[in-house]
Order: structure tokens, then sequence, then C-alpha cells
């Protein structure tokens, strides 16, 4: 755990039943979800451990059922983990007080959910404000910062309206200004766009994508969708049955599947899509030539590729070379593709 | 082995492996064995009936009790103390609702000011039908001179119906909260549902003192456990992401509770409201029983006299009432709140509280002016009493009416009520309670079949058998004719959707009422005879038979009918075959709810005369006799709950196996 770890998760679990903590101190190591659920329990959470630093983007996926959205409520604490350790900046969560975690909850945390969760008999702008007002904060600020937010997702105009007034899309927007009034340094987004249409979940998406350039937060994001996870993750995590099966930059992900459920999962996925020259760049070779930005997918560089004559190509990030690229490994992942 | 094991869990566990059928048949078996017995002469007496000495004296246990709940541990000083806090508060309503003379003495609001409050209100919640609706019945009641004992009953209503929606929310949300509070909770709660009223009615007077206080406290106790019901499946059904938003905002338990759980239960909390508010007037209309002034006595009275025209407009008044009440309180249900668009003048958003005010003001002031804007006297009124009286009795005289009223009450009375009762007597105890055990048995399984035998054997030994088998043979036989008709007429107007809507709202509407006026056409019919009280449990459960049925046959999948359809079966096999089968859960609910109807209506038809718990219970009310009230009133909440316990488990195995929700 470094300076900069915001949440680190250590051993991890979280198991469904009559009494979890007996069962779990009882329970011999190595027991798979399988045994866990002749036993009459379930493991939501399966022996998870996670760091996520500031400013990271780290995308949580899995079937449903894997356990994602129970991992997320055992961060935020909605859930009470029934072993293992989960530290948010430093504190431990489960020792917290009612009183402590309410403090925590009030100054640093935000959460968008899949249903939206608003209140049905609360104005768009008192929703907004409803953590503010939970707050104490006296009802000429609240009522500024709500607007502030609602504009900031693009409701303006629609304040005073209901949910039931609104669309899903505008409600989820409602959902993440709610989130966002606060101005929370953690960022919880639980399967924010699986509730809306295709059009407007591409839309919502680029949304977000502008205000986490705007805001830069730490954020756990939950989607079962993976151009989604491809589009915002710095590192994805994979679960399946409770526990994570590989955490790892998306590059990595798709190149060097951990286990078999990883390799099937990402199967159908365009490599050439995901894979970026930087990951492939190896250090000591520099080649020769014009070199290709590290930021650049293999398929952004597919004509270079297949038109290039020279074996190694040269990468570089900001400007300096970092290593080079074998021209024929890259080719390889795009073909694979194609 | 595990298949033997599975074999007994799922029959009941018994010496060989008899099916429940089996078992149910062997006690019918044994029951009509000793009934033959009976007959020719062989069984002993005290296996006939339980003999005297052999009953425990359950009354005076019970009596002692109480005594020392009552003295020793002081709760008579505690209720009389909170007596004093609840008469001030009625004093504050009777002074504002029929002027009298108490603190604040500023009553008696002008009817004009009130009719014109409830125009407005009608108006906010449903537009202007409903606001003529609210006037039109504050208007009938005022111009038939019926303003004061109306407002008496309405000054009760106004603290009582608060009182129980707060207690009623209290312990709805300790219910939900504590699962050892729930599990308390849960079978007192289906014994109050099932306790005859008058059992309500007597421990209120001993501990609240007579009059208007013992009224309101019966009243709210009644009206309490809906309430209850309603909160706790508000509150579960609250979505979880939003208690989870809640939580992540930062909420404490109480800004959880306060904005979050119970604004989103609002549509059951005030469904509970609707409740509180209709039983609270089908209660206080029945408070008449322990001499509280109002409709209910007036209604009483007139009854008791024969005075058909001034009892059927004061039973048009209680109607009026109720369905006002009931619309009203059903369109705040469904009302939703809207926005109003930026910079709507503060005027506008309070529209209608300013106009409400702005009437209600008017009035008050034209009274002062104007005399039949603040009272209609007594010669003033358009009371018709004794015209309709007249026309009615007229009506009833006429000879094809007297003959066909006859004949019904001769051949109900001769040739089946009063065989069937005899029949009844006349089986031994123990028998009769194997009967009920078979039934249970074969219906609900051993579970039911358990309790029957427990409470029915309770029942034998309290010592009022004959009177609680007369109880139970008018329920039977109001029910069963009541089947006869409710169903069919169910069916038929299933058939349409245009009628089904239309029975539907006709039953909805007959459901408000008060029990007490399903009194008033059996009467005018039959007159204050046995005849009255079957036909009076007839009408009122009639209501729930025909809805279910038509709510069951309405809820059978669409895909199913059409599948019979394309089998084609004509309109009967597709009744017989496909509607029925599949709709029969739900109609058993309502025969459930129609015996508990039943039950309800037999112990207030007592006042006409019947020889039943009733009639013993109404007796208690003019004594003290704690005991023996108790004794008598868990009687008729024992039987009930057998029924309700077996039947309403036979629906949901039923339903549970048909693959139909809830």
């Amino acid at each position: 755990m470094t300076a900069d770890t915001v949440i680190s998760c250590k051993n991890a679990w979280k198991i469904f039943g009559a009494d979890p903590e007996k069962y779990l101190k009882s329970m011999p190591a190595g027991h798979s979800f399988d045994d866990i659920r002749a036993d009459g329990y379930i493991a939501g959470v399966k022996d998870v451990s996670i760091d996520v630093t500031r400013g990271e983007m780290l995308v949580i996926m899995g079937l449903s059922g894997s356990g994602k959205s129970t991992l997320v409520r055992c961060f935020s604490r909605l859930h009470d983990i029934t072993g293992g350790t989960i530290t948010v900046e430093g504190q431990d969560l489960m020792s917290l007080s009612e009183k402590e975690l309410i403090e925590l909850r009030r100054s640093k945390m935000g959460m968008v959910f899949q249903s939206f969760g608003l209140l049905p008999h609360r104005t768009v702008l008192e929703n907004v404000a409803f953590p503010l007002e939970m707050r104490g904060q006296d009802k000429h600020t609240r009522r500024e910062r709500a607007l502030e937010v609602v504009k900031l997702v693009g409701l303006e105009g629609r304040e005073e309206y209901f949910p039931r007034e609104l669309s899903g899309g505008q409600q989820q927007r409602v959902g993440i200004a709610r989130s966002l009034a606060i101005e929370p340094d953690i960022w919880f987004l639980d399967e924010p766009f699986s509730a809306l249409d295709p059009l407007i979940r591409r839309e919502m998406q680029d949304e977000f994508l502008r205000l986490q350039g705007l805001l830069g937060k730490t954020i756990v994001f939950i989607t079962h969708d993976f151009d989604e996870a491809l589009r915002l993750a710095d590192r994805i995590a994979i679960m399946k049955d409770g526990a994570v099966e590989q955490c790892d930059t998306p590059d990595q992900i798709v190149l060097n599947p951990a286990t078999e459920y990883v390799r099937k999962f990402t199967e159908e996925i365009d490599k050439a899509r995901v894979v970026h020259a930087g990951v492939l760049a190896r250090e000591g070779t520099s080649g020769e030539g014009d070199p290709v930005e590290a930021t650049a997918s293999v398929q952004d560089l597919a004509r270079l590729l297949v038109q290039d004559t020279r074996e190694i190509i040269p990468v570089a990030k900001g400007g300096k070379v970092i290593g080079g690229m074998d021209r024929a490994a890259a080719l390889e992942i795009l073909l694979e593709a194609s | 082995m595990a298949d033997v094991t599975s074999d007994l869990k799922a029959g009941t566990s018994g010496p060989a492996q008899w099916s429940r059928g089996t078992w149910a048949s062997a006690l019918l078996i044994v029951a009509v064995a000793l009934t033959a017995l009976r007959y020719g002469g062989l069984l002993p007496d005290a296996l006939h009936r339980i003999p005297e000495e052999l009953i425990p004296p359950f009354a005076a246990w019970l009596d002692a009790f109480f005594n020392f709940v009552k003295d020793d541990l002081g709760l008579l000083t505690l209720t009389r103390t909170l007596t004093e806090g609840l008469e001030w508060l009625l004093d504050v309503t009777a002074n504002l609702m029929f002027g009298k003379r108490r603190w604040p003495n500023i009553g008696p609001i002008p009817w004009t000011a009130i009719a014109g409050v409830a125009a407005v209100i009608g108006y906010y919640l449903g537009g202007w039908r409903m606001a003529l609706l609210g006037a039109g019945t504050f208007i009938w009641t005022a111009l038939i001179g019926q303003w004061k004992i109306a407002m008496e009953t309405m000054s009760v209503l106004m603290v009582a119906a608060p009182l129980a929606f707060f207690i009623g929310l209290g312990l709805g949300i300790l219910a939900w909260k504590y699962v050892a509070v729930n599990r308390v909770i849960k079978p007192i709660l289906s014994v109050l549902q099932t306790l005859p009223f008058f059992t309500y009615l007597l421990p209120a007077v001993i501990f609240f003192k007579v009059g208007p206080t013992a009224g309101a406290v019966a009243t709210t106790i009644y009206a309490i456990p809906p309430m209850i019901l309603m909160t706790t499946l508000g509150l579960q059904k609250v979505p979880i992401e939003v208690v989870e938003a809640g939580n992540m905002s930062g909420c404490t338990k109480w800004q959880l509770l306060r904005h979050v759980y119970l604004p989103s239960a609002r549509t059951e909390i005030l469904v509970g409201v609707n409740q509180v508010i209709m039983l609270c007037l089908a209660m206080v209309v029945l408070t008449a029983f322990i001499g509280m002034p109002g409709l209910g006595a007036k209604l009483l009275a007139m009854m008791g006299s024969f005075k058909l025209g001034r009892s059927f407009e004061i039973g048009v008044t209680i109607v009026l009432l109720a369905v006002t009440l009931d619309r009203m309180s059903k369109a705040w249900v469904v009302k939703q709140p809207v926005h109003f668009e930026r910079d709507t003048p503060w005027w506008r958003k309070h529209i209608v509280l300013l106009s409400g005010l702005g009437v209600f003001v008017f009035f008050c002031i034209a009274a002062q002016f104007i005399d039949v804007f603040a009272e209609i006297g007594r010669k003033q009124n358009f009371s018709q009493g004794k015209e309709i009286d007249t026309l009615i009795k007229g009506f009833l005289a006429l000879d094809p009416v007297q003959n066909t009223t006859q004949a019904i009450r001769y051949v109900l009375n001769v040739w089946i009520l009063n065989p069937f009762r005899d029949f009844l007597l006349s089986i031994p105890t123990p028998a009769f309670i194997l009967l009920v055990v078979a039934f249970a048995l074969s219906l609900g399984g051993r579970r039911p079949a358990i309790y029957a035998a427990i409470f029915f054997g309770l029942v034998a030994l309290s010592g009022w058998w004959d009177r609680s088998v007369i109880t139970l043979y008018s329920v039977i036989s109001a029910v069963t004719l009541a089947l006869l008709i409710g169903v069919p007429l169910g069916i038929t107007a299933a058939r349409s959707e245009k009628w089904s809507q239309r029975v539907l709202l006709a039953c909805d509407t007959a459901q408000t009422f008060p029990s007490f006026i399903y009194l008033i056409p059996a009467i005018m019919l039959f007159g204050i005879t046995a005849t009255s009280v079957v036909m009076s449990i007839l009408i009122f459960a009639m209501v729930p038979l025909t809805r279910y049925t038509i709510e069951g046959l309405r809820t059978v999948p669409p895909e199913m009918t059409e599948a019979a359809d394309m089998a084609g079966a004509t309109r009967m096999q597709k009744l017989v075959k496909v509607q029925f089968p599949l709709a029969l859960p739900t109609m058993a609910v309502g025969f459930n709810q129609a015996i508990m109807f039943a039950f309800f209506m037999v112990i207030i038809a007592a006042f006409i005369g019947t020889q039943d718990l009733g009639q013993e219970l109404q007796r208690t009310l003019a004594g003290t006799d704690l005991g023996k009230n108790f004794v008598l009133g868990i009687c008729v909440s024992l039987m009930a709950l057998t029924f309700d316990l077996t039947i309403m488990k036979w629906a949901t195995d039923r339903k549970k196996a048909l693959g139909l929700p809830d």
C-alpha cells in the first residue's frame, strides 16, 4: 500500500447466511464457492484483495451475481464485511463508529445507483440537495450548490420536476448530480447506465468522461459491458463467484489472461483495439526511424504495421523513446482480431 | 430411505403412510359414528356435551386477572388519567363541531363553512365531481336535520382516527424494525381482527368511562391493526437502492426514517389512513351500543322502534359520509405532487389552501347575519321521515310483497334454517370438533387441523357450546346462501369488461358502508325476526364473494383462456376446466372474507334478538362482567380464526402450486 492508496482491501469476505462470522471462522481453507453454497451460505465477496489509487478509475466487471455490486457495497460499508479488512483513506472501515461512518460518507463518498434510487417525493433540486441537507447545510447554500451541479449534468430548467416526470436518462443524471453535490473524493458507480437505452447510454458515457476529466476523482465503476469498460477503465477487475479473477490494465487482461475464465470472458474482444503500442514496447531495444506514440492502439497503427518493413519499431511516450515494438508480434494481434 | 422420509413429510406423518385425505375421512367416519350413536340413544350424556362441573371457570379466572391488573397494578388509575386528556380533546372537537359548552367555546362551526371546505378539498383531490360529493354530503346532512348527530359522530371520529393513525404508524415502525416486536404483534393482530366489537366496547367502558371517551378508545383500538400492517408493508417495500442512496447521503438513522423510508412508503401509509378512517366510521357508529350519542345511536333507536323512514334517512347520511370519506382518502393515495413552473407566484402555489380559508371565513361571517347559514332549525329541515315510513310500510303491506316476504321467511325458517340449526345442535360436541378438524385437515393440512382441534376444544370448554354452535349455524347458513347468489352473480358479471367494472365498483362502494347499514334493508323487508339476521349477514357476505369471484376470473392469464378457445372449448368447458381451477384460490380469499364478515355481522345482529354468543355479549355490556365478556368474545374469535387459518393456508398453497402471484 502506497501513500496514494485510497481504498485498500485485504482478504475481504462477505458471506450471506444464518451466522456468517462463525461459519467463516470454522470454514476450512480453500473452500470453493460451490462448497460454501452446499453448506447453506452464499459467498458474495470471496477473499478479495485489491488497492485503488488516487485518481484511478477501476472498473469491476463480471456476470450478474458475480459479486460486483456486493464488493462495491463493502467499499462503502453499505454491507458489513464478514472477514478481512477494508481501509478507506487509511481508516479501517469496520472499526468506524456509526457517527464516523456517516461523517465519512458525508464528506468523501458519492454513489450512483443502477435504478437511480431517487426519492419520489422530492423535486430534482431537492433530491440533489439531499446529501447537503443531511449535512445540515443551510437552505440557501445548498440550493446554490444544487443548482450548480444540476447545471453541470445538463438538467437546467428541470429543477422543479419530480423524478416520475423525467425520462430514465434524466433520472440518472439526477442520481449523478446528487452524488456529486458534496464533491466526493471517491465515487462509486453501480452500473449507472445499464437501465438506459443504447443511444442515451453513449451520450451519458461521453458526459461522464467529460465530468471525469473535469473533476479527476477516484472512481470505482461497475459494468457488465466490455466496451464501456474499455472506454473508461485504467484497470479492470474481473469477478467470478465473488472472487477477483484478475485485476490489471485492459491490455494485460486481453494479452495475458490470468485464468481460463478471463480468457473466455475476453475471447470476443477485438484485441487490436485494446492493446496499445506502449504495452508492446520492450526496453533495451529501440529500433530505427520514426517512433509511434505509446498511446496508439494496434488498430490505430494497422496501416503502418502492414506497410512498414522494420523488424522493431520504436515507441515513444511524451517525445521520448521508451523501447521497441516487435512488428511481427503486433501484426499477430492485428490478424488474430480479423 | 430418503424416499420414505420425504413421503412422510409430504403426507401427514402417522403410524401408517396415510395421506391427508384418508386421515380426514377417518375422522369423518368417527364423527358420523358418534352422531349415529347419539341418535340411537347409546351415547352417554357426558360424551354429548361436556358436563357443567367439568367446565373450568374461565370467566372467574379472567375476572380475577383483570381485577389484579386494574386495581393492584393500578392500570385503572393510569387509564383514568389518560381519560382526562382524551376527554379534553373530545371536548374541543365537540365544541367546534356541534357547540358543546366547553373550551374553546367558539363552536359550532356553521354547516355552510364545513360544506364549503369539503367542496374545496374535494376539488383539490378529485375535481368537480369530488367537490360535489363533498359539499352534497354535508348539505344533505344539514337539510335533512341530522347535522347535530352527524357532528357528534364526526367529533369522535376526528379524535379517534388521528390517534389510531399515529399509534398504528408507531407500532408499525417498531414491528418493521424489530423482529421480536413483529413476532409478538402478529398473533395479537389476527386475534384483534376477529374479535367481535362488543369485546372492544366493555373494557373501554370499564377503563375509560361511559360516553364519548370509551367510544373513542374502542374506535381507536379497532382501527389500529390495519394501520400497523400497512405501515410495515410499506416500509418493507421501499426499494433497497433508495435506502442505500439515503445511507450514502450520510443520513443518520432518524433522518433515514424521516426523509427516506416514510415518504417512500407514502402510498401504503395512505392506504392505511383510508382504512383507519373507514374502520373508525364503522366502529363509531357501533358505539351506540354503549350509549354514545350520534348517528349510530339514532339509527339504533329508530330501528328498534321500527321507524323505517327515519332509519332510511340516517342510513343515507351514514352511507354518504362513508363514500365521501372513502373516495377522498383514496384520491389522496393516488394524488402525486406536480411541479409548478418557475416563478409561479406564491398565491398560485397555495391557491387551494387560500380558497379553502376564504370559503371558510366567508361562511363563518355570513352565518353571523343569516341564521340558516349557521344552523338549520328543527322546523326548517326537509326530513320526510314520516312520509317515507308510510310509503315503505304501505309497500310492505301490499299483498304480493307481503306474500313473497312471508313465503321466503317461511321456507327459510321452517324448511332450511331451523332444521339445520337443530341438526347442528344434535351433533355431540366431540363429533362436531372432529368434523371441523377433518375439514381443516383436508383443506389446510396438519397445522390448521391442530389449531382447529385446540380452538374448538377451548370453545367446548368455555361452557358456551350451544350458543357457539348457533352462532356458527347463522354464519354457515348465511354464507352458503350468499355463495349461491354471489358466485353466479360474479361469474355473470365477469363475462364482460363493462359489467365487471360496474359490479366491482358497486362492491367497492358497498364495502365502505359501515356494517350497521346492512341491517336496514333486512329489517325493512323481514321485520325484527331471525330471518333478518340471516338476510343482513347474507347481503354483507355477498359483497366479498362477488368481488373476489370477478377478480379471480378476470386475473386468469389471457393466454390460458385463449389456449382453451383454440382447443375448441365451449364457454362452459372453458369456465369449468380452465377458469375455475385458476380462479379458485382467489375466490377462496373472498370466501374467507365472507366468513369473517359474517362472524362480525352475526354479533351486531344480536340486537334483533338472536340466541347466540352475540346476545350474551350484548347483555354483558350492561354490567361489568369483563371476564364473561372476554370468554364470549374469544369464543367467536377462535371459531373465526379456525376458518381463517384453514382457508388462507389452502389458498396460498394452491396459489403456489399453480404458480400464481399472491
